[in-house]
């Protein structure tokens, strides 16, 4: 029996309770590797490929594409190929019998809370084991903590993940004073000391990457390893289409497309993402807060600020990770690093490989520290 | 409480100008509208010049007054800019409204001037709103409804009343009693008396002779400052006529035939304001005289400019609707 | 962000408002309720509670109850707004605007224009509407098509919580005479609603489902009767994308044509009579502008040309149901199908 395994619906972000079985991507009878691509999956937030956490032969499919199904419910089996179908279906039999959907405003989860620090109201939500060094996530231009819904939990297996609101985002206070990589760098670094977190691994997407290089070479002292993913100020240009669209376009069916540009495979954004963004930007305060922010580190299609220089002044471990096809900040922004800084470049991925390839991020935030 | 007749030398110039602006205006408006260079209705105040300017010298940008179909007065009385007004009239692009409003609709809001109204009985309910700016905000500022007799019988006039009264507002309503309603006696469409109706509501009241400038003053002294020190509001009736019929080209069928030259001979407050100043020796003939002149002149240089302005053109016609669309 | 009624959205958005700007201010009948009597004070909160607790933390001086005399307050509300205050006047049932109309759509409409452009009038009429409540025809109707007939108003349809407190936002802050319709049948609904104050823009539509078959276009409560038809079509394989336009002044017409061009089909869905409708002027609009797309007739649900009866019996087949909205979705699908089989 003990190599039955199940495939339960995940549970991507805090919202989510339910999410509905798009499309099986191997058949009954077929070997599949933990990590590979089984299923699709769309809930009302996101649409995304699900990777198989186990490895073995599919033997069942349990839910069939279209149906929609509580987080937690059995999707498939995998086994070794000697075990028999009886055995199959009785682990099937018994599962159902057992299973129990999680009660949708669960008490015991963790849920976004505001810090008070020196550089005003941050939001975070804290998820993980208070032991470990931690790790602290740092969002992108016009993002929140809610963009790391399918690493943190992940992350958070065995060491503390603190996912952050950047000022002016998400919750956070929406005042970001001048709006600059140096500003926002005080804002995590006053986080740090509100939580006491003395060093973390610091994990930074885009601009939240200029954010964390820039603590990571003014306070080398409190990073114990530096995460970059497709971070601002290692190139010259960036997508103005992008910025300008995102603060700009007011309606949902203008600002898809702009979303869009986020990732390699366009069906990954919903409509319930598109709208997420709108609710935040008409948040009173929000869209004079991204105005100055873009102002403060883009200008037009250029980048402001250049940060891949001060690499030299960092100590902890650096790796960088960037999705091949990016149309925000290429991907080759990641040309001509210094040897010490190990680079990943995934295909497949746009601006968004956590999001779009969480498998490979999480574990290559895993193993540098 | 101030009188009128302890007005400065300065301040009686003042108010004559004011009175013998209305009236040179409207005279001015009844012949241009008679030769047919007027569009539209118009409705002359010819003849009740003291009841607006009455009032009027004791209200500044502050306060605010709504007006009637019969506005011209109540505007020059404000303050709003005589050429500007006579541009308006003539559907200037340059008019006071743009030559969007007309006769009908002259308003300045930084004077408060809430506007002609060409809804009887409109006016009323607007001044509680006003009163209720001075008073929220803490301004000091009053607001005077002039209503005529036809519009105190419409129930917005009459709920205004109440409201202003159950609001303690700083609200004063100047009925203005010209006789007709259009072509119907107020002596036949009024039933009790004004002041009752005043009474009945629990607001001060006043019956005040409208031909008599400083009679309508004192009075409106005394309503003002109670409105002004918190007391509420007030009501006055004031009696008084006009001299021209309820719309230009109204042949005023339903006046008795010697009515208007009677008026004109016995109760022109134009007329009775020279003889009460000249006879107190406060102002001498000369002085009103040089003001007649004067006004004569400004009133026909309007009507030559208004002639001359432009009109508006169809690129007009779409703005002003909203402030953002 | 948090679980909040209709009712809590809109208290939420006059408390933020109020707290912003000492100009705003609110008046109607009851508002707080109890003034003068002998039993407690805020007695009522509005007659449907929606008000309440403003009078404790605003005072009597910006929550200002008014006798029953709407033709009075509605057009003080218009002097004060035209004089420097923000108002928010409650109407309490829009069936009232026969007694009030006048100090809406002569005054306060028309100030700017006629004035030349010199007046602002950021007045608000917030106003209930709507069938289901056996209150019969004087207490029933939804007559926004006759405020969005007139030039200088601006009308707001909010069709559920998150819509109704950006858009009473939204409504305080516009410089423009808004009548804001909020429907009685929906006061106890629930939604996430952020905590923080958020205006959503005029003249914006929201589409609320994308499907390929057909363009549904509903009004207020009924965008929730149209997601629900859109749900249950789709289980059939027939995809619907629903628009609801938020506001009906300013119209939205860029997505309206659209997403009317896209889908060829047209289902417009107005809780208000047919005749002179904001039904009427969809099915114009589209007719005007994207004939050439159009595949099939356009189908029109509403409440039929009579008053709202009051008997359950009768008022329950009086509004425009969810069966009703499949229906018609179902009928244009079937004409192109017959059309081409033709």
């Amino acid at each position: 029996m003990s190599s039955i395994k199940p495939i339960t619906m995940p549970k991507w972000g805090l919202a989510m309770d339910e999410g509905m079985l798009a499309r099986w991507a191997v058949e009954v009878g077929a070997e599949i590797a933990p990590g590979q691509e089984i299923m699709d999956i769309e809930t009302t937030k996101i649409a995304n490929v699900f990777e198989s956490p186990v490895g073995g032969v599919l033997r069942k499919q349990v839910v069939s594409e279209g149906e929609t199904v509580p987080v937690g419910a059995l999707l498939g089996v995998v086994s070794e190929p000697d075990v028999p179908d009886g055995e199959v279906e009785a682990f099937v039999t018994e599962f159902l019998e057992n299973f129990v959907p999680e009660e949708t405003d669960d008490a015991g989860a963790p849920a976004p809370e505001v810090v008070e620090t020196a550089s005003g109201a941050i939001r975070r939500l804290k998820a993980g084991p208070d032991d470990g060094a931690p790790v602290i996530l740092i969002h992108g231009f016009g993002a929140d903590l809610n963009g790391w819904m399918f690493n943190q939990a992940e992350l958070a297996a065995e060491r503390q993940v603190h996912a952050i609101d950047l000022p002016g985002h998400g919750g956070s206070t929406k005042s970001v004073g001048d709006g600059a990589v140096a500003t926002l760098a005080t804002a995590v670094t006053a986080y740090m000391d509100a939580v006491e977190i003395t060093s973390a691994h610091l994990v930074g997407h885009s601009l939240g990457g200029a954010v964390a290089t820039s603590i990571a070479a003014s306070s080398p002292e409190r990073v114990s390893a530096l995460t970059l993913i497709a971070p601002a100020g290692f190139g010259s240009d960036v997508s103005q289409d992008f910025i300008e669209g995102f603060i700009g376009q007011s309606r949902a069916r203008k600002l898809r497309p702009i979303i869009e540009m986020l990732v390699a495979d366009p069906s990954l954004v919903t409509a319930d993402m598109v709208e997420e963004v709108l609710k935040f930007k008409r948040l009173d305060g929000v869209v004079a807060a991204l105005r100055t922010i873009a102002d403060a580190n883009f200008d037009g299609g250029a980048q402001r600020v250049q940060i891949r220089d001060r690499l030299g002044d960092v100590s902890a471990p650096v790796q960088v990770i960037w999705g091949e096809d990016d149309r925000i900040l290429a991907a080759g922004h990641a040309d001509g690093l210094p040897d010490s800084v190990k680079v990943i470049r995934l295909a497949g991925a746009g601006h968004i490989p956590h999001m779009e390839k969480a498998a490979e991020v999480n574990a290559a935030i895993s193993a540098l520290g | 409480m101030a009188s009128g007749l302890q007005l400065s030398r300065e301040e009686l110039l003042v108010a004559y100008r004011r009175m013998r602006t209305i009236r040179d205006f409207e005279d001015k408006v009844h012949e241009e509208f008679s030769a047919g260079n007027i569009p539209g209705f118009v409705h002359l105040y010819a003849g009740e010049e003291a009841s607006a300017v009455g009032f009027c010298m004791h209200l500044d940008d502050r306060d605010a007054i709504a007006s009637t179909h019969r506005g011209h007065g109540h505007s020059i009385a404000k303050g709003c800019d005589v050429e500007g007004m006579m541009h308006e009239i003539f559907g200037r692009k340059d008019g006071l409204c743009g030559g969007k409003g007309g006769s009908m609709h002259i308003a300045d809001l930084s004077k408060g001037m809430l506007g002609a109204n060409g809804i009887v009985g409109a006016g009323a309910p607007l001044i509680c709103g006003a009163a209720l700016t001075a008073k929220t905000l803490g301004t000091g500022g009053v607001a005077v409804c002039f209503v005529g007799d036809g519009g105190s019988n419409q129930g917005t006039t009459l709920e205004s009343y109440n409201l202003a009264k159950v609001w303690n507002l700083p609200a004063i309503f100047v009925v203005e009693d010209n006789g007709y309603a259009e072509s119907t006696a107020s002596a036949w469409s009024v039933g009790g008396s004004q002041v009752g109706r005043g009474k009945g509501f629990g607001l001060a009241t006043h019956e005040v002779d409208g031909f008599d400038f400083f009679a309508v003053f004192d009075t409106a002294a005394e309503a003002i400052e109670l409105a002004r020190s918190g007391g509420g509001p007030s009501l006055v009736h004031m009696k008084l006529a006009r001299h021209y019929g309820h719309f230009e080209g109204d042949a005023m069928t339903y006046r008795a035939a010697d009515e208007v030259a009677a008026l004109k001979a016995e109760s022109d407050p134009l007329t009775i304001f020279r003889q009460r100043v000249t006879e107190t020796a406060i102002l001498n003939g000369a002085d009103l005289d040089e003001i007649d002149g004067a006004v004569q002149t400004e009133i026909d240089r309007c009507v030559a400019n208004a002639k001359d302005a432009a009109m508006p053109t169809e690129s007009d016609l779409l703005t002003d609707v909203y402030v953002s669309y | 962000m948090s679980k909040k009624s209709y009712r809590q959205a809109i208290a939420e958005a006059l408390t933020q408002e109020m707290r912003r700007d000492p100009r705003v201010v609110i008046m109607g009948e009851d508002i707080a309720g109890g003034l003068g009597a002998p039993g407690e004070d805020d007695a009522w909160g509005g007659p449907l509670g929606v008000t309440k607790g403003l009078m404790a933390e605003f005072g009597r001086e910006r929550v200002l109850d008014t006798p029953i005399s709407e033709s009075a307050f509605v057009g003080a509300a218009a002097g004060a707004a035209a004089t420097g205050l923000r108002p928010v006047a409650e109407l309490m049932f829009v069936d009232f605007m026969g007694v009030c109309f006048d100090q809406i759509f002569n005054q306060a409409a028309k100030f700017r224009y006629m004035f030349g452009g010199k007046a602002v009038t950021p007045m608000v009429v917030r106003t209930m509407y709507g069938a289901g409540f056996r209150a019969a025809s004087q207490h029933s109707q939804c007559l926004y098509p006759l405020f969005t007939h007139i030039p200088g108003l601006k009308v707001a349809l909010p069709s559920n919580a998150y819509e109704a407190k950006g858009l009473l936002t939204q409504a305080i802050r516009d410089d423009d005479p808004v009548i804001f319709f909020e429907h009685k049948a929906m006061y106890d609904m629930e939604m996430e609603v952020p905590d923080e104050p958020y205006a959503i823009a005029f003249g914006e539509a929201n589409v609320t489902r994308e499907g390929d078959d057909v363009t549904i276009i509903a009004f207020g409560r009924m965008v929730n009767l149209a997601n629900e038809a859109a749900d249950n079509l789709a289980k059939n394989g027939v995809t619907c994308t629903v628009v609801d336009p938020r506001t009906t002044s300013p119209l939205d017409r860029e997505t309206i044509l659209e997403t009317a061009e896209e889908t060829g089909r047209v289902v417009v869905v107005d809780e208000a009579h047919p005749r002179c409708s904001m039904a009427s002027d969809i099915a114009g609009l589209v007719a005007e502008e994207a004939f050439g797309a159009l595949k099939a007739p356009i189908k029109l649900v509403t409440a039929p040309h009579a008053p709202v009866p009051f008997s359950p019996a009768l008022e329950d087949i009086y509004i425009p149901s969810v069966a009703k909205i499949e229906a018609a979705v179902t009928e244009i699908v079937e004409y192109g199908e017959k059309a081409a089989a033709e």
